[in-house]
């Protein structure tokens, strides 16, 4: 083949357009064959979820269930996979999640505020920390917090999980939150301010509202870790009636390690609320966790 | 992807601006009032739980100390004992062999998303990526569990899949093969399935990178006669290289101490496949007899290496500006 020329695709347009098409063609099936590879094991539990048991163990495998029953959901929303009831679980974890979003929200709006409004002493070695704490392993913390909580009778409760769960999500909630804080202009408040406003006034009526979107992305981000947390729900929690959804699921797992069709179907009722949340606010969340490095 | 960032940077030469400029203000309680929760917060939950690990380290806890009786020190005791113990050497290079692995893939595929993702058209591009997010949406037991069915051993798809493949190409005997059943192939699962879930994270970090390069500089590129391998080298990567720092750094922190997926997995029973978070979290609850201080002594060995890990990545995110 001889090397296009710089003027060659002009001279050629008929095969330049060819090309071009191909080209497009070629990106557009490796895009459907990401988009396969990524959504199949979500889609596949689904559709586990939905067949009976004989094609759950058919010897040849159907992507989708040619006689779909909802047995399994019956089963695991029935209470037919333990003790207690599934919706007990289920409040369990969103009472836990909403309760962690409304106070790791406060704190990290108090925070924030106080990062992008104010130069302080001490702001750069407070943000400095905050990165620091994002990457401490809680595999690691799990052990002495077992042993602060029994020290003060919070093992096996939820608010003793509440607590731990701040924790752990207001150091992110915070890093995300500042920058919808400094993306609100500061005139506004100093208007408000001139025309008499208290500083707290202000602060619920401008930069409230204002904040409020960045306030939303951050809050699901935290349900979201708190809803999917598995290893202190796991260590803390002894009765059967305070698990939440991920250690249910575990237990369940663990105890009927072949019965697939309601495994996924409880994996399935765990699974959808997330997602749904997560599609929400995927864009904002990227760009809370990388924004000094995209902005360049 | 920008509109949240501050955009107006101060200008370094401001330092003088302390007299000069606007006049000086004393020092006010309102940011330190604002911030003291969050401290009170991470201060109880993360800084002091830690130094207790670095204390617990050097004592045994066990079972009698749960009870209140008084922890009992021992020097350097649990130290000598995982260092002089083969398993650990074992658990740590499970640890190491992964993180590498799985952060190389990780990477490769995760940038190679993205770059096809900034290819496609408006609409197939976000129809592509929403199907990826789904992946990193996943819930990290659930999808644990859904591998642990995808290669299970009846009804799994993946051995009867390699089943039907021609025995030249991939060997025999694949319908009852346990995946589960070495560390090599335990850890084969789990890579597949930490990779799935990570790499759409840096897929849509890189697609972000990418918006932000200027497009004429690959017009340009072109017009030169460079190829796309020659332009991902010498414009790409270049201009996103602090990009792609921050996520290697974040990516060999995570993978380092992944633990919910091992766990649900292989569970605590499976020993030859542990890593050093699975290995600490048995030692201190995976008997009826707890050794919290041995646990704590392999939690520091774990914590140690990510916070080597960690002061690289401040040391990036200061220079990058990110804690103007």
């Amino acid at each position: 083949m001889s090397r296009p020329s710089r003027l060659g695709i002009a001279s050629r347009p008929g095969r330049a357009r060819r090309t071009r098409v191909l080209r497009k063609g070629a990106l557009n099936t490796a895009g459907i064959v990401v988009f396969l590879l990524a959504v199949f094991p979500v889609f596949w539990m689904a559709s586990t979820a939905f067949k009976p048991n004989t094609e759950i163990f058919s010897s040849t495998p159907k992507p989708l269930p040619s006689r779909p029953t909802l047995d399994h959901f019956d089963l695991v929303l029935n209470g037919g996979i333990a003790e207690t009831s599934f919706w007990v679980y289920f409040r369990n974890s969103a009472v836990l999640a909403l309760v962690t979003v409304v106070i790791s929200g406060l704190l990290a709006l108090l925070a924030a505020t106080a990062v992008a409004r104010f130069r302080f002493r001490f702001r750069t070695t407070f943000l400095i920390m905050l990165l620091v704490v994002q990457m401490v392993p809680c595999e690691a913390l799990v052990i002495s917090l077992f042993l602060n909580l029994k020290q003060f009778g919070l093992l096996n409760s939820l608010p003793g999980l509440v607590i731990v769960y701040v924790g752990f999500a207001v150091p992110f909630a915070i890093w995300m939150l500042r920058g919808f804080v400094a993306a609100v202009p500061r005139e506004l408040e100093e208007a408000a301010a001139i025309d008499g406003a208290s500083p707290i006034r202000t602060f619920f009526t401008v930069l409230l509202p204002l904040v409020a979107p960045g306030l939303v992305a951050t809050s699901i981000f935290s349900f979201i870790t708190a809803w999917n947390e598995f290893i202190f729900a796991f260590t803390f929690l002894d009765d059967q009636d305070k698990y939440t959804l991920p250690i249910m699921l575990q237990f369940f797992f663990g105890r009927s390690g072949n019965a697939w069709g309601p495994i996924m179907a409880a994996s399935t009722l765990l699974t959808i609320p997330v997602i749904i949340f997560f599609l929400l606010v995927q864009r904002r969340m990227v760009s809370g966790l990388t924004a000094g490095a995209v902005k360049g | 992807m920008l509109d949240t960032a501050p955009v107006v940077r101060k200008n370094p030469g401001r330092k003088t601006s302390g007299t000069a400029g606007r006049p000086r203000r004393r020092p006010r309680l309102g940011p330190y009032l604002l911030i003291a929760p969050t401290l009170v917060v991470i201060a109880l939950l993360m800084f002091w739980p830690m130094i207790q690990i670095g204390i617990m380290s050097f004592q045994k806890v066990g079972n009698r100390q749960l009870r209140g009786e008084p922890a009992e020190q021992v020097g350097t005791e649990n130290y000598d004992k995982i260092f002089s113990d083969p398993f650990f050497w074992q658990t740590l290079k499970h640890t190491v062999l992964f993180a590498v692995v799985a952060v190389s893939l990780t990477l490769v595929v995760g940038t190679l998303i993205g770059l096809l993702l900034h290819q496609l058209g408006k609409r197939m591009s976000s129809f592509v990526a929403g199907g990826v997010m789904v992946a990193w949406a996943t819930p990290p037991v659930t999808a644990a569990i859904i591998f642990s069915w995808l290669f299970g051993t009846t009804g799994g798809l993946v051995n009867w899949t390699l089943d039907l493949l021609p025995d030249w190409l991939v060997g025999g005997g694949w319908n009852d093969y346990n995946w589960f059943g070495t560390p090599l192939s335990t850890y084969t699962v789990l890579t597949i399935c930490v990779v799935w879930q990570a790499c759409p994270f840096i897929a849509v970090s890189v697609l972000a990178g990418l918006k932000s390069v200027p497009g004429e500089l690959y017009e340009a590129a072109r017009v030169d006669g460079s190829g796309p391998w020659r332009s991902f080298w010498s414009i790409t990567f270049p201009i996103l290289k602090p990009i792609f720092m921050v996520l290697l750094v974040m990516s060999i922190i995570w993978d380092f101490k992944v633990f919910t997926q091992l766990f649900v997995m292989a569970g605590m029973a499976n020993r030859d496949s542990f890593n050093l978070s699975l290995y600490a979290y048995s030692e201190a609850f995976g008997s009826l007899n707890p050794k919290l201080g041995m646990g704590s002594a392999i939690a520091m060995v774990l914590t140690v290496i990510l916070l080597i890990v960690t002061a690289l990545y401040v040391r990036v995110m200061v220079r990058q500006g990110e804690t103007k």
